[in-house]
């Protein structure tokens, strides 16, 4: 998570000369973005939906998921895996993800057989299926994804335990894959009506980036989308999480070889903070902890102290709703968690006490002056931001002033949000207790892992 | 500690927040990802030359972007560990903590400070080193300096080493908590023997520990030198330009030797089933045999072949048959790794663990089936559209443009490689597809390889 999260952040925004957005809506509420890009002939097409996890309530976590999957399965006109079908005839790739914040859906092409997509999607943004024996067979599937990236991943079931546990109210509190439980006694009734809310015109946004004309794309999103009827989107309840008040420690245990650490501090994000400044703040914060070999925390961590064998923080500048600011790390070799939780609080209380060296900040910036050319290199990657951007209500054009609100941030500012949350009665910790692999008895004390 | 592809990189195991859906083959292995083919108007020019010392040369100009990336390929892969299984790999990760004057902090402040990314990344038959850097004349002087001397001069000092070594145990400890790991491990031992290929490029625990600098330095020396180099440029610059930095990367390099041809793999004599016990939800499988090479004569009709069979993701008959048929996984999928000599032949999935025998079985019908009857007329026909219809895709990044042209000449596959493919694949009949599954595949002679909940045999 981490990893991605500072790319995201220190990648984003583009120098306008190359490539400008075009923005167009649809009658019936549709948003399109545009951004040419000739290169190479070739064109990316991403759908966002305003849904995901965090939209769910608890009984049916996971449904915006698996309704992801059945999107493959059929509409009246086309049956199950046509869909992929017709795209790989066509030499193209395809995908979905789904995410807390947003459901996308993607095609890479040929520039010429970009109508071939939006054909699909708006067949099956109003018209699936949903057959109940496909339903059950991938409702299985999504099981076993389960079981392969979180059950019998020591990592991963640390980390949905310690958002079940740093979250109290707020959505994110659920994993986006859904509980076990939820799962196994989801109905497709349930995906029918979840289906029928969401998937409409005016709850998505349809991304180009490519070697095409934006309005020639335009024209071709109207005559296959614009017929499509708006629909009434419910309105979901906030739900905020209160306070704190107070340190939650958790331990997990699971078979592993490695013992693993997270601590997570509550903070908000561009889309809930009251004074702007403080999420670029944290945004600069997690870039000088973490990005780059030369950052605070592979310096002095892994190679200064040799505490840790990794150690990473991160932030997630673009979430729609108030997240954690978050680190995270495996001990080296004759250290144990303890020592490894006090070194990453004594980094957090150096941000604190100490201004951020003029050297480091510029290093953060030098860094997203280069990430700006760098991302051109990716079609799919511009697409991903704008939609991310647009579909958590910020705008695709946050992006545009990424690199000024990051060169504005002061080492005064990072002091300053370091002291108002990385607070211990705001910080969550879980800890991975290694069981034996071939027993389930403890495995040995995560101290004697030094030998 | 490097930049490994994929999902090796175990610190970033966090990485659920967003779920793929389809997932089709997780690429693990060295899976070359293949290239598709050219049509008129998409071609790549290719132009090459040799360095003054002996390193062959390939670039392509990406006018548009104000950057470049440089990709060094040593043949010094984990199939020239020799007897100490790990010691490319450990190499390729020393060379940055410490290199003419500077150490490893300034290495890292020298890059990040300019924005410029460096990466390492060690498979089978290659160690891989790359440069991403903006083109303005002072940084990208300062990015190719420091990249010249860690490829030229590393000065592996002793506590980075410790350390290095250290982390590397630890990153073998977290493959034991990873059945897909443990699975790809097995599969390698099993399948290759005493084949330098069956080792782990991430090494065994008793020779991480065995390594010492000597060790290290010796392989710098006798891998990492011009003779044994292919540099591989793609970025905003004339040729004149790129010859110039193409000196400049290896100039201090020693001229040295190429490495010697690795031995042939030996084909398995009989079926083999190796069963490993592991405490997880599911049993992962791994089912297969030695496959071919870069450049094999049978090249595009087990590639294409292999498209039907399992290497397209939906659509294909492993995925069809496990997946959209029967729920038994969400990823199935068949591949073939072409190496210098034959590489792996890997059909796999994962699948709660009451569910492998039946999912077992079903592979090998699926397989027996396909070497019997070859690909229908219909799969051939919507494979060669897929395939030559996705050229322009391949090709549509700087990123991807030089690993393909460094591939290309590491192999020493035709500079028209890519400008051929298409008529290469579309020249494929069933019959080709076939007799070639029929001369070299074997579904009475497989390795099998679970790891999970069920028996053990180990």
């Amino acid at each position: 998570m981490r990893r991605l999260l500072i790319l995201l952040g220190l990648g984003l925004f583009c120098l306008p000369a190359l490539g400008q957005v075009h923005e167009y809506n649809l009658d019936n509420g549709m948003k399109l973005l545009v951004r040419e890009d000739h290169r190479a002939p070739v064109v990316v097409s991403q759908i966002w939906y305003k849904i995901g996890a965090s939209y769910e309530h608890t009984g049916i976590t996971g449904v915006s998921h698996v309704l992801e999957h059945m999107m493959f399965k059929g509409t009246e006109k086309h049956g199950p895996g046509e869909f992929s079908r017709i795209i790989a005839e066509n030499g193209g790739r395809e995908n979905a993800f789904t995410s807390k914040d947003f459901t996308a859906y993607f095609q890479q092409l040929e520039k010429s057989r970009l109508a071939i997509s939006f054909e699909l999607e708006a067949d099956r943004m109003r018209n699936l299926t949903l057959p109940e024996e496909e339903f059950d067979k991938e409702r299985q599937v999504v099981i076993e994804e389960r079981k392969l990236r979180t059950e019998d991943n020591p990592r991963a079931l640390t980390y949905e335990k310690f958002n079940a546990a740093a979250f109290m109210v707020s959505p994110y509190r659920n994993p986006t894959i859904g509980w076990m439980n939820d799962l196994k006694n989801l109905t497709v009734g349930d995906l029918q009506r979840w289906y029928h809310q969401w998937y409409a015109p005016n709850n998505a946004t349809l991304v180009v980036v490519g070697d095409v004309e934006p309005d020639a794309v335009y024209r071709l999103a109207r005559q296959h989308f614009g017929r499509l009827p708006q629909v009434e989107v419910p309105s979901i309840k906030p739900r905020v999480e209160p306070p704190q008040k107070g340190e939650r420690r958790v331990v997990v245990q699971a078979p592993a070889e490695l013992p693993y650490l997270m601590i997570g501090y509550h903070v908000p994000v561009l889309n809930t903070v009251e004074q702007e400044w403080e999420a670029y703040a944290l945004e600069v914060m997690a870039g000088i902890l973490s990005s780059g070999r030369s950052a605070r925390l592979p310096s002095r961590l892994v190679r200064g102290q040799q505490i840790a064998a990794g150690a990473d923080a991160g932030y997630d500048l673009y979430s729609r709703q108030a997240n954690l600011f978050m680190f995270s790390g495996t001990p080296a070799r004759g250290h144990d968690i303890a020592e490894l939780e006090q070194a990453l609080l004594d980094e957090i209380e150096v941000l604190k006490n100490e201004p951020v060296g003029e050297e480091e900040l510029e290093r953060i910036k030098a860094q997203v002056v280069a990430g700006d050319v760098y991302e051109k290199d990716s079609m799919f990657y511009q697409a991903m931001q704008m939609g991310i951007l647009e579909t958590v209500g910020l705008g695709w054009q946050t992006m545009e002033v990424y690199r000024e609100k990051i060169n504005a941030v002061t080492p005064q500012q990072i002091q300053q949000v370091a002291h108002k949350y990385l607070r211990k009665d705001n910080r969550s910790v879980t800890i991975l207790e290694p069981l034996s692999l071939d027993g389930q008895q403890p495995a040995e004390s995560p101290k004697a892992t030094g030998h | 500690m490097m930049n490994m592809m994929k999902r090796l990189n175990w610190k970033i195991a966090l990485a659920v927040i967003v779920i793929l859906v389809l997932t089709f083959t997780l690429a693990r292995f060295e899976r070359g990802d293949e290239p598709v083919s050219a049509d008129a108007t998409s071609s790549i020019e290719i132009q090459s030359w040799t360095t003054e010392n002996g390193a062959r040369v390939v670039f392509v100009p990406a006018p548009e972007l104000p950057m470049v990336d440089v990709r060094v390929v040593f043949d010094a892969g984990s199939a020239r560990d020799g007897d100490l299984p790990g010691v490319a790999r450990v190499t390729a990760g020393m060379l940055n903590e410490g290199a003419g004057e500077w150490g490893s902090d300034q290495l890292a402040e020298r890059f990040d400070n300019i924005g410029a990314n460096y990466g390492v990344s060690v498979k089978r038959d290659m160690a891989a080193f790359s440069l991403r850097s903006l083109t303005g004349e002072a940084l990208l002087e300062q990015a190719v300096q420091t990249f010249a001397t860690i490829l030229a001069e590393p000065t592996f000092p002793h506590e980075a080493f410790n350390r290095v070594r250290r982390n590397t145990l630890v990153g073998l400890q977290n493959k034991k908590q990873s059945p897909g790991d443990l699975a790809e491990d097995l599969f390698y031992r099993h399948l290759f023997g005493q084949h330098p290929y069956a080792t782990p490029v991430s090494g065994k625990e008793e020779s991480i520990k065995a390594m010492e600098l000597v060790d290290l330095k010796a392989f710098h020396q006798r891998y990492m030198v011009a003779n044994n180099a292919v540099v591989a440029i793609v970025g905003q610059m004339e040729r004149q330009q790129a010859e110039a930095l193409a000196e400049q990367v290896t100039t201090k390099l020693k001229p040295g030797e190429p490495a010697p041809a690795l031995p042939e793999v030996e084909p398995l004599n009989e079926a083999n089933r190796v069963d490993h016990f592991h405490p997880s939800a599911q049993t992962h499988l791994l089912v297969g045999q030695p496959g071919m090479r870069r450049g094999d004569r049978d090249y595009f009709s087990l590639y294409v072949g292999n498209h039907i069979l399992g290497g397209s993701g939906f659509g294909s008959r492993i995925m069809e048959t496990i997946r959209e048929e029967r729920g038994l996984a969400y990823s199935s999928y068949s591949y073939f790794v072409p190496q210098q000599v034959n590489g792996a032949f890997v059909m796999g999935l994962q699948t709660s663990n009451d569910q492998a025998e039946e999912a077992l079985s079903l592979l090998q019908e699926v397989l027996t089936r396909f070497v019997d009857k070859g690909p229908s007329a219909e799969e051939l026909q919507h494979a060669k559209k897929n395939i030559t219809g996705g050229f322009p895709l391949r090709i549509d990044s700087n990123k991807d443009i030089v690993q393909y042209i460094a591939m290309i000449e590491f192999y020493g596959l035709p500079h028209d490689y890519l400008d051929t493919f298409n008529d290469k694949v579309e020249a494929i009949t069933a019959a080709d597809i076939r007799d070639a599954f029929q001369r070299r595949i074997h579904p009475d002679k497989l390795l099998t390889v679970t790891v999970g909940n069920g028996n053990s045999s180990e």
